[in-house]
């Protein structure tokens, strides 16, 4: 939920209308969940959860074993995978996929395996839709002091990787 | 000033900015982030508040009810089983004339126990003399808590209100909301100056017995409260718009109505959904419209009567249902237009949580066009 709030947070900031929220009730740390975002130029009003997204982040390769986690995903749709291998699973056609291994650039920057901003970093690269300043406010406004900066640096990382390989 | 926040926050923030002087509750599912983020308030000498912690929803209420007689403004929130163990303390507040302002969260109420959301709850207490307004969305929810304790507080009216917003939808939902400053609301509601009030100085009881010569006087008088609160609703929300830009004088809100042919009655985030779906629906050539209630305490019988009597078919979207008749607010609408030749079709839908999209308002069109109604929509086929 933190990095759909992350997201929404900076598309805001970047002046459009932005809605998050998590599926409903079973969002504790650690525990498998769905968090959806939207933005918009123009107010959002619809409620319903996400069936047909335009971009899916998967922040644990594993669940992908479980999830169709490309289910509903639009035609020319992107997805990010954290996982540090190569993915060995059918990817739909017309569907982008990036990979990137936002678990150890988390380690390296943070020392802990907490992925929100790093993949925040990624999915800005790779979709265009979140300018790196409006990312870097948006961590800075979450987080404080020495905790924002790692974060800003492990986001940037990310950031600047996506670039390169995309 | 536009801000990116959780529903619950930017709610707890607006009842700061209201000045509670006595806030009492009990944590529950989804209510919890309001309340936290206020003892935090509190704690933290942000809100010159008492804030009592409480072992139950029954004390809580009683502890509200208790400082309102003092003479307090008091804040309250709660969902589904809470709200059902306050029930003998709603009607007390009501039959004593408190104006207690108090969030429901909507939820669903068990059994089987649901988390998720639905109106069951703050429906079930239509009849307690609560005022109930709804929000379709977090800037809603947030402003009328303001107009809620303006026309609870009214001498002429001196009722509790629900504000009453849909459980994680808008509550666990970021969005942005344009928050008010201190000053501005101050400028809105001003202190509370009770008209009556607990004062060993000046003795009085409240909720004493009344004896079958004069209970049922009680009784007219809180009933003509009620009504009389359109008006003041009306003339709040009036000077709302005024002072920032929103006008909520309007208890119920139509959109796309002026020449629909079928029109959608609904109350709470429910409303949002089915505008994109009516938008979508026009761009085809239907002509649907959405009445939304904002208020369903009062029950805005003249103005419901008003928006409707012109269309072809009524479809009402109940997210309650009162077991064993129809749900609560096809049931209303449909004695507001008695006398009228129009149909009004019930549709029960999203009880516990069960997500609505833009495809089932449309459903619920069709089902409507082909006079196929009074049901519960989109039902597992198992159970008929």
């Amino acid at each position: 939920m933190t990095a759909a709030e992350l997201i929404a947070v900076a598309a805001f900031a970047g002046g459009v209308f932005a809605q998050a929220f998590p599926a409903f009730g079973v969002e504790r740390r650690g525990a498998p969940v769905q968090a959806f975002v939207r933005f918009d130029n123009k107010k959002v009003r619809l409620r319903s959860q996400i069936y047909e997204p335009d971009y899916i982040i998967v922040q644990d390769s594993s669940l992908i074993r479980d999830v169709n986690v490309f289910q509903g995903l639009k035609e020319g749709g992107i997805v990010i995978v954290n996982t540090e291998k190569a993915l060995t699973y059918p990817i739909p056609p017309g569907v982008k996929v990036i990979t990137i291994d936002a678990t150890s650039m988390a380690l390296k920057h943070l020392g802990l395996p907490i992925t929100n901003t790093t993949l925040m970093g990624a999915f800005a690269a790779a979709s265009g839709e979140i300018a790196l300043p409006a990312l870097e406010g948006a961590i800075r406004q979450r987080f404080s002091g020495e905790l924002a900066e790692k974060n800003v640096a492990a986001a940037r990382e990310a950031y600047e990787h996506v670039k390169g390989v995309s | 000033m536009m801000e990116f926040m959780e529903g619950s926050h930017a709610v707890a923030h607006a009842v700061k900015y209201c000045r509670p002087q006595v806030i009492a509750a009990y944590p529950i599912t989804p209510q919890t982030h309001i309340v936290e983020a206020l003892a935090d308030m509190v704690a933290n000498c942000h809100l010159d508040a008492e804030y009592i912690t409480v072992e139950s929803e029954f004390s809580a209420l009683s502890a509200c009810l208790g400082a309102s007689a003092a003479g307090s403004r008091v804040y309250s929130a709660t969902t589904s089983q809470g709200l059902a163990l306050m029930f003998e303390v709603c009607f007390n507040c009501a039959g004593m004339r408190m104006p207690v302002v108090m969030s429901i969260v909507n939820r669903a109420l068990g059994a089987p126990l649901s988390i998720w959301n639905d109106q069951q709850d703050s429906i079930s207490l239509r009849d307690s003399g609560w005022l109930q307004l709804y929000a379709e969305d977090n800037q809603e929810a947030t402003d009328l808590h303001y107009l809620a304790y303006k026309v609870a507080e009214d001498r002429n009216i001196l009722l509790p209100a629900f504000v009453c917003f849909d459980g994680f939808i808008l509550s666990h939902t970021y969005e942005p909301v344009d928050t008010l400053t201190q000053e501005q609301v101050d400028r809105y509601l001003p202190a509370y100056r009770p008209l009556h009030r607990l004062d060993s100085e000046d003795p009085m009881s409240f909720g004493m017995f009344a004896s079958p010569d004069y209970y049922m006087e009680f009784r007219y008088q809180i009933d003509k409260a009620q009504k009389d609160a359109a008006q003041v609703i009306s003339r709040a929300g009036k000077e709302f718009g005024e002072m920032f830009g929103r006008d909520y004088s309007e208890m119920v809100e139509g959109y796309r109505l002026e020449d629909a042919d079928c029109a959608l009655v609904a109350m709470g985030s429910i409303c949002g959904t089915a505008k994109d779906a009516i938008d979508e629906m026009r761009r085809d050539g239907k002509k649907v419209g959405l009445l939304k209630m904002r208020t369903f305490r009062p029950f805005p019988e003249k103005e419901v009567r008003s928006a409707l009597s012109g269309v072809s078919r009524v479809a009402v979207l109940d997210k309650n249902i009162s077991l064993g008749a129809k749900g609560a607010v096809a049931l209303e609408v449909k004695d507001a237009l008695y006398g009228t030749q129009v149909p009004v079709l019930d549709y029960i839908i999203a009880l516990g949580g069960r997500d609505v999209r833009k495809k089932d308002i449309r459903g619920v069109v069709e089902m409507a066009e082909k006079g196929k109604g009074d049901l519960f929509y989109g039902l597992r086929q198992e159970v008929l």
